[in-house]
């Protein structure tokens, strides 16, 4: 059992949904038991299976797992995108109420996300400009003069390193993806959310534009404190980041705990094998620096 | 969007059908403002006038009459008076009075009238033929005796008290008048239908009121189709099986059969060309909402909709501006399709006679409708229905090529 597991010897979930670690930071995000299953009889295919995780505020977590092991599904119903299966979610200590969907907006007033694939996470029919005023005018700038407007979406723009001036008046189709993935972490800087699910930012761009985009990702956590949950293929990268690692098989958590925890020893064989995938560089850095 | 409109534009199945369309579209437009008459106005005294132009007799004796010399004028003349029934019988009397069967030509009228004027005697008993015969070739000679005339016709006035007739002047056979200076001429380029209206004049009539109950029923259906299947897709659950429900009833009834009866119920005075179009919308926009609905599945869970969501979009927003537009390009080819199902499916009730109102306006339909009933296919009056066939025809087949040129330009996997 994984959360048995955890290195912090505690899982609050399990007795006490409402309290607090012994660290003292409070209790943000608590799944219990969460499943999705997609189809019925000899089609059924479980891609999440009974997962029990709690996110402490201001914490970066990583949930590692191969492709088709069921992040973006996970991701998904942390979100209250898609509904689950069987399990419950427990938002700031209360179980989260998404049974309606004005409630399911009052809930995203608090989850932001950035989708695995910047290309299809546009509308391709409306101007980029529509993006970041659509965050203004939903943290209440709705009233706001054009030219404080066009100052707040500068500041954004500038924060990812984009030219504010090269961006409006543009169609999607018209950006290169890591600008589309920056444009998107442009948006979290407005909306500045509790919580961010960032599903694997990363996998659709270059190497290069790879580590601009982590960078930002990370000084947007430290000046907003908002909590990161991140989701990769990469455990390197998930233990350069990370205050917490879920590595997920199957839909199943098999390991967890701190990064150091479960990647300098792990025990699962499956996250021997994640080690084992990670390019050199990294296996080098991580022995050398630690 | 300029972008996607100029690639449409670049494909020419698109083209063609384009061009075909907005060529019917202008003519229908423009030739009533040349020719105004009522498209329903009988007249003809008589069914089925052969294509051509009408000279008025009266007028044409009035005009100025000019005098030409003309070579083949009055073989013209005697080939036109002469029928083919003629000649057979002039070849049957020829072959019983023993002329071989090799000297007759019946491609030369000239010489076969002479040879019947050679060879007839009236008074010449021959064995074997019936005094019915007998008659027959006595009226056949009196005929060919006027075509074969070379003498003018005198024209006279009678006086109204007395009755004498005065002679007022002669047409010569060489007597000509020029077709411009008569006062009255109609040009029936299709002649005249069993009511003895004008086929092109009724045709483009029939042309605009059709494609208005194509456009109209096209119009209902992919409205009905597009609401339906976005809801059922989009808002899913109960909503989603009440909507299928009701949609596969609707495909089980076949919708022409459904048509028929309701058409049937509303009676004949009720219907009316707008009647026919909803009663047409209401029954064929099942396939319209199943397919939407079935693109809004794969579309509703795509990561822009739900970055809307995240965005806190309204489900009316998201439906009509991260839905819609994707789909936008399907409707409008389900549209256009609807258009040109709906054209068809009012000829198919007109023909069975429950198409609109007969007295109102005509339709393609109903143009087929009269000239089956008339029977203008077994006498052989093509101008009275095959003009709307191919009227029709043209209709939905540049309909459907603009449809395949759109789908060339919006669907990826058939661009060459
Ligand atoms: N809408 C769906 N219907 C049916 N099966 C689905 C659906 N979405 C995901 N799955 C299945 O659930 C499993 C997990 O998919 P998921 O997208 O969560 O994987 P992932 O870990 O995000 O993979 P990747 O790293 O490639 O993004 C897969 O087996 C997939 O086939
Ligand atoms: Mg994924």
């Amino acid at each position: 059992m994984p959360t048995n597991n955890d290195p912090v010897g505690n899982n609050p979930v399990g007795n006490n949904p409402v309290g607090n670690n012994p660290v003292g930071k409070k209790l943000c995000l608590s799944v219990k038991g969460l499943t999705k299953e997609f189809g019925f009889g000899r089609q059924k295919n479980v891609a999440v299976n009974k997962v029990d995780m709690d996110l402490y505020e201001g914490e970066v977590v990583s949930i590692v797992g191969e492709s088709g092991s069921g992040k973006t599904t996970l991701s998904k119903m942390l979100l209250g995108l898609i509904n689950s299966t069987e399990g419950d979610i427990y938002f700031q200590g209360k179980k989260r109420d998404i049974s309606s969907y004005s409630k399911k907006q009052e809930y995203w007033k608090n989850i932001q996300a950035i989708f695995q694939d910047p290309f299809s996470s546009y509308n391709i029919f409306n101007k980029i400009d529509a993006v970041l005023l659509d965050c203004i005018n939903m943290r209440g700038g709705r009233r706001l003069p054009q030219a404080k407007k066009v100052e707040m979406m500068t500041e954004a723009c500038s924060f990812v390193n984009l030219k504010y001036e090269e961006m409006t008046n543009k169609y999607p189709f018209e950006l290169s993806g890591g600008q589309m993935q920056r444009l998107m972490i442009a948006r979290i800087f407005l909306l500045k959310p509790k919580i961010l699910l960032a599903d694997e930012p990363t996998s659709m761009i270059d190497a290069c534009s790879r580590a601009t985009i982590l960078d930002m990702l990370m000084k947007l956590r430290d000046e907003t404190g908002m909590t990161l949950i991140f989701i990769t293929h990469d455990i390197g990268l998930a233990y350069y980041v990370s205050d917490q690692v879920f590595i997920m098989e199957h839909g199943k958590f098999v390991e967890s705990g701190s990064p150091d925890d479960v990647i300098l020893h792990p025990r699962e064989p499956y996250t021997k094998r994640l080690i084992n995938d990670v390019p050199k560089i990294y296996e080098e850095w991580d022995l050398t620096t630690v | 969007m300029k972008h996607t409109l100029q690639q449409i534009f670049r494909s020419p199945n698109f083209v063609i059908g384009f061009a075909i369309f907005m060529a019917l579209i202008l003519f229908v437009f423009i030739y009533p403002l040349v020719v105004p008459d009522a498209p329903l106005a009988i007249i003809a005294q008589g069914t089925f006038f052969p294509p051509g132009t009408y000279v008025s007799v009266y007028d044409s004796l009035g005009s100025t009459q000019y005098t030409l010399n003309l070579q083949n004028a009055s073989a013209a003349r005697i080939g036109s008076k002469v029928s083919d029934t003629d000649k057979a019988a002039i070849k049957d009397y020829l072959v019983l009075v023993g002329v071989p069967e090799g000297q007759i030509d019946l491609t030369d009228t000239q010489k076969l009238l002479e040879q019947w004027k050679t060879n007839y005697d009236p008074n010449k008993n021959i064995s074997g033929v019936t005094n019915a015969k007998r008659n027959q070739f006595i009226r056949l000679n009196t005929s060919l005796q006027n075509a074969n005339s070379d003498q003018g016709i005198v024209l006279a006035s009678q006086d109204p008290t007395s009755g004498a007739l005065t002679q007022t002047g002669t047409v010569k056979l060489t007597d000509y008048v020029d077709i411009n200076q008569i006062a009255s001429a109609k040009v029936l380029p299709l002649g005249t239908d069993n009511f003895g209206r004008d086929v092109l004049t009724e045709l483009v009539s029939a042309t605009k009121v059709s494609l208005q109950i194509g456009f109209v029923a096209g119009l209902i259906a992919t409205l009905i189709g597009l609401t339906l299947g976005l809801l059922a897709g989009y808002i899913g659950g109960m909503l989603d099986d009440i909507i299928m429900f009701i949609t596969n009833l609707f495909t089980v009834i076949p919708s022409f059969v459904l048509l028929i009866l309701i058409s049937f119920s509303i009676g004949q005075d009720q219907r009316g060309a707008v009647t026919i179009a909803v009663v047409i919308g209401f029954t064929s926009w099942v396939w319209t909402a199943r397919a939407v609905r079935s693109q809004v599945i794969s579309l509703r869970n795509r990561d822009h909709v739900n970055l809307s969501k995240l965005s806190g979009h309204s489900i009316v927003h998201i439906i009509l501006s991260d839905i819609l537009p994707y789909i936008a390009s399907y409707v409008v080819m389900a549209f256009i399709l609807q258009i040109s199902s709906g054209i068809l499916a009012e000829a198919g009730l007109s023909i069975l006679g429950l198409g609109p109102r007969t007295t109102d306006v005509p339709t393609l339909g109903l143009m087929m409708n009269w000239a089956m009933i008339y029977q203008a296919h077994i006498l052989g009056k093509w101008w009275a229905y095959f003009p709307i066939l191919l009227d029709i025809a043209l209709i939905t087949f540049s309909l459907n090529l603009m449809n395949t040129g759109l789908d060339q330009v919006f669907n990826p996997a058939l661009r060459d």
